[in-house]
């Protein structure tokens, strides 16, 4: 399993348990560090996909089945997991 | 004619060193941002294409092999792990709804995952992608350092995986709407669970400019996703790929 998957993990186990004990889970430096990882998530996604240009070549070469596989997948997910949610979850907030 | 010499002269001394590749991923990022606000946000403007279109553009026209740039820009890179164990706390800000809707979640987000990974496998092997290709597909709806480990695991190329991780929330963002309206999908929950799941941090950022409820849901199915992505697809990689 990838490190981060296993810290995500750990992090979120330690904050149950933290919260279980009655104090508050999250404390400011916590959400601090958090809030600042996430709120510039799209930036860190930036130096691997420059990499791009390290792939020009099999990407040009592999084009239609590439696009085709990304549309038609990302659709089907996003629909399957849109109206499973819908049909089994109650009432909204 | 004496400016541009000086810039060269700058050019020439930064790409010895690490910092060039950070310096031109932030301002190019800052730049990006700008040029996105002025086109309103559209779905396709983001930053993140912006970004990676120009520092590619950037990169090819002065010839400066990726590793190069990679030196300095690996420092924002290596950001990527602990932005995503960062997610434990939106995900435990989010326990209560979690708990109340734990039935209707869970399935949700392991059938899109699923579905996800399996049609974009057997797709670029019907239509004759090498293996290569098909292995690095698998983990496309993750948030990248997931989608890059596992890729790797798998004898995928974590480039490659990369990419497709990015064109994936893209494609999340543009077609989402249209894509919910076909389904009936009208509540933000699940249309927020739908776009974290299939378009994981690209797609979940923007639900949060329509909805806090979208972006809460968006953010527990990236965490969720990639854990089931983490364990699964190796599984389904070894029977798809043939």
């Amino acid at each position: 399993m990838p490190g981060p998957v296993v810290g995500l993990l750990i992090l979120f186990v330690g904050l149950v348990a933290r919260g279980r004990k009655g104090s508050p889970a999250v404390d400011a430096n916590l959400r601090g560090t958090a809030n600042g990882l996430l709120g510039n998530l799209s930036l860190l996604f930036v130096p691997a996909g420059v990499g791009v240009v390290t792939q020009l070549d099999v990407l040009g070469a592999n084009l239609f089945p590439i696009a085709v596989a990304i549309v038609v997948s990302t659709a089907l997910g996003l629909f399957v997991t849109g109206w499973v949610m819908q049909r089994l979850s109650g009432p909204d907030e | 004619m004496n400016r541009l010499q000086s810039l060269f002269h700058l050019w020439v001394y930064l790409e010895t060193t690490p910092l060039l590749g950070l310096a031109a991923t932030l301002a190019v990022y800052r730049l990006a941002m700008l040029i996105s606000v002025r086109l309103r946000g559209h779905a396709l403007a983001s930053p993140v294409l912006i970004a990676i279109v120009l520092l590619s553009c950037l990169l090819l026209a002065t010839g400066t092999p990726y590793t190069a740039y990679f030196q300095g820009a690996q420092y924002v890179h290596f950001l990527l792990g602990p932005a995503t164990v960062a997610l434990a706390v939106p995900m435990y800000a989010n326990l209560q709804r979690i708990r109340r809707h734990a039935r209707a979640i869970l399935p949700a987000v392991l059938a899109g995952s699923l579905v996800a990974a399996v049609s974009a496998m057997l797709i670029a092997r019907v239509l004759g992608a090498p293996r290569e290709i098909v292995l690095s597909l698998a983990p496309k709806s993750v948030t990248t350092p997931i989608a890059m480990g596992v890729a790797e695991q798998i004898g995928g190329n974590p480039s490659l995986a990369a990419i497709f991780v990015l064109l994936t929330g893209l494609c999340a963002s543009v077609i989402g709407g249209p894509v919910w309206r076909a389904a009936g999908v009208a509540r933000w929950h699940a249309r927020g669970l739908s776009a974290g799941t299939a378009g994981h941090g690209i797609a979940t950022a923007r639900m949060l400019l329509l909805s806090e409820t979208a972006g809460a849901f968006g953010g527990l199915a990236i965490g969720l996703n990639g854990i089931i992505t983490a364990i699964l697809v190796p599984l389904l990689a070894t029977m798809l790929a043939g």
